[in-house]
């Protein structure tokens, strides 16, 4: 039966959920487990990728280098893995430094659209013989040909395989099927798919991808990860494996790192808030969320409003900026208009 | 006055973008466009215009020197650091607007004057043009900067397969500009670019903190300088004042194109070919005779 190379994003997607602030005492410690599991790829860093601690999307209180030096020290089986996204992390302040630290698993990232802008970063990873994935986020906002298009492109680039995210929870199964299909049409290299749970389709868009052919999924630990966070790993390998699909993970240790990510990690689990459901409707970036609540408070304007607002506007992961222009426009008009 | 002749490297957005502009100045002629493919949209374009156009790159000017007084190098960061000694050695002046970094940044409302000593001059980056001055109005109005971030947002369609390729000299640059021109030493530079139809506008947000926070003097210098760079890119405009978000100086602008050769979304474009317009124009208007005399010195 057909086995699926799981990454596990806790400490980089779940950092989301964490304003950025996961310690290195936090990652030594889910390191050990995830470890011990039998976890393949553990990707840790900021929520964004290396080179993106910043004012936009949050700062970290620790440089990239530590937080993947502390990551590699406790990772004697797991491949360690990071999220790179060229426009924030540059090839010689980030990458180097990075495969420095010891990283094995280079994910190069761009928006769903923006393949091109990935060529040189895969290319510098491939030479310096690391293992490269091409990811393309938001890509609900891609046709499903399109999404196609760039994939090609990160695989004539060099990238071995191909992970295509669900950045917004926008997705339905059915919509996950048909991407994976006609990206293995066209796609020599595994395909891949990260999703998010605003509208509680995480596990079920996960296994619409397995079926329907993709070797690689996300997961992590109680679903840890930005707005209403990502597929729960660990219910993600007992449905895989109650389906027949391989994982090489011990499941036990699994529920028991699960528990630690629980006790050391979380200060709330992850649920569909409301703003969550509206911020997947809107196809717009879960990782948002907290800077939405945060701003529409300031500007006393609801963050539902905001969220359609940047949806219209089809703003992408990055332009975390806008939230306070569309802000101070609503909070403009509802001012001319009371 | 008789017009400074100049010539273009580089057919792509850029270079068009400025054979237009070079066009309409009163203070400027255009010699030559030069590229590497006849056949290339803004080739055809120069072509239509009755432009002298070559396909044989810098060896064009080498071997007609007496084409243009000035360069505008509009090509890749790479290609710059080869042409730049070559047009030194022939005697002139180069308007540099690939993030090589070779000669002085020029961001011309702050340092216009204090370029025109310059054989080379940089223009820094889109962001740059954009950023730079709100950065400088910031050291201005503070004693001193901790840390200085600048996000800009430009339209997919504007960001041709050179700016793509040199998104990671565009990040150092624009963020050593930012060092140069504020004095504060931790910078970061992050480019988003947006595919979404209609085309977005460019846009810039400067983000700073400051132990000891002055607004509304901030306010002031920076809609003086904003209005100074208005006097040479019409659209820049201000789409969120100086404002204090989340213990930070927060401040947006936009920037329209005039529409030259892409649509006005793409105002990244034309705040840097505005800029090194506005620049080669105070070289015209400042020439020392011996400037003016085609050929290479001695």
């Amino acid at each position: 039966m057909n086995k699926i190379l799981i990454s596990d994003p806790t400490l980089r997607d779940g950092n989301h959920a964490a304003n950025h602030q996961i310690s290195v005492q936090q990652i030594a410690a889910y390191c050990d487990g995830a470890d011990a599991a039998g976890v393949p790829i553990v990707e840790v860093g900021h929520g964004n990728g290396i080179g993106a601690s910043s004012l936009q999307l949050g700062e970290s209180p620790i440089p990239d280098f530590d937080i993947l030096r502390t990551a590699r020290e406790h990772l004697p089986h797991s491949k360690l893995g990071i999220h790179v996204i060229p426009g924030f992390a540059t090839i010689e302040k980030d990458l180097k430094p990075a495969i420095r630290a010891g990283v094995d698993v280079v994910r190069v990232a761009s928006h769903c659209t923006e393949a091109d802008i990935t060529e040189r970063h895969i290319g510098f990873a491939r030479e310096a013989g690391k293992t490269v994935f091409g990811v393309l986020m938001m890509s609900h906002m891609a046709s499903k040909e399109l999404l196609a298009e760039e994939a090609k492109k990160m695989e004539s680039y060099g990238a071995e395989g191909f992970i295509f995210m669900d950045s917004s929870g926008h997705f339905l199964p059915d919509d996950v099927t048909e991407r994976v299909k006609t990206l293995l049409d066209v796609l020599e290299i595994p395909v891949g798919f990260h999703a998010h749970n605003n509208l509680g389709m995480a596990i079920a868009n996960s296994i619409a991808a397995a079926k329907a052919g993709a070797t690689m999924l996300d997961g992590t630990a109680r679903g840890f990860g930005a707005g209403s966070g990502n597929a729960q790993l660990e219910v993600l390998v007992a449905v895989l494996e109650r389906l027949g699909f391989k994982t090489g993970i011990d499941l036990y240790k699994l529920l028991d790192l699960s528990d630690l990510a629980d006790r050391e990690l979380l200060k709330e689990i992850p649920t569909i808030r409301s703003v969550s459901v509206v911020s997947g409707l809107a196809g717009v970036f879960s990782g948002f969320t907290k800077h939405v609540y945060r701003i529409a408070k300031q500007y006393e304007v609801d963050p539902r409003d905001v969220f359609f607002e940047l949806g219209k506007r089809g703003v992408v992961a990055g332009q975390e900026d806008l939230i306070i222009e569309v802000a101070s426009d609503l909070a403009r008009k509802a001012k001319a208009s009371s | 006055m008789k017009k400074l002749k100049v010539a273009i490297i580089g057919s792509g957005n850029i270079g068009t973008d400025l054979l237009i502009k070079v066009m309409r100045s009163p203070h400027l002629e255009c010699g030559a466009f030069i590229g590497r493919n006849l056949s290339s949209p803004g080739m055809a374009k120069a072509t239509a215009m009755g432009m002298n156009v070559s396909s044989e790159s810098i060896s064009y000017i080498e071997s007609n020197p007496d084409c243009c007084e000035l360069v505008f190098d509009a090509t890749s960061a790479v290609d710059h650091q080869r042409h730049a000694p070559i047009l030194r050695k022939l005697g002139k002046i180069s308007i540099d607007l690939t993030p090589a970094q070779v000669g002085q940044m020029c961001v011309p409302a702050v340092n216009m004057r204090e370029c025109l000593s310059e054989d080379n001059v940089n223009m820094v980056t889109c962001g740059g043009q954009a950023s730079i001055p709100v950065a400088y109005a910031l050291a201005q109005s503070h004693s001193g900067i901790d840390y200085i971030e600048v996000v800009s947002s430009i339209a997919s369609r504007s960001a041709g397969p050179a700016t793509r390729r040199n998104l990671d000299e565009y990040i150092h640059t624009t963020e050593n500009g930012l060092r140069k021109f504020s004095g504060c030493r931790r910078t970061k530079a992050i480019l988003n670019l947006n595919p979404a139809q209609p085309c977005v506008n460019m846009q810039t947000t400067v983000m700073a903190k400051v132990s000891n926070p002055k607004l509304d003097e901030f306010t002031k210098i920076f809609q003086k300088i904003a209005q100074t760079i208005r006097e040479y890119v019409p659209g820049y405009e201000t789409v969120v004042p100086p404002t204090i978000e989340n213990n930070r100086i927060f401040t947006m602008v936009r920037v329209r194109g005039l529409g030259d050769y892409l649509p006005a979304y793409a105002g990244n474009l034309d705040i840097i070919n505005c800029a090194a317009i506005a620049m080669a124009e105070e070289y015209a208007k400042n020439r020392r005779p011996a400037l003016t005399e085609a050929g290479a010195p001695k």
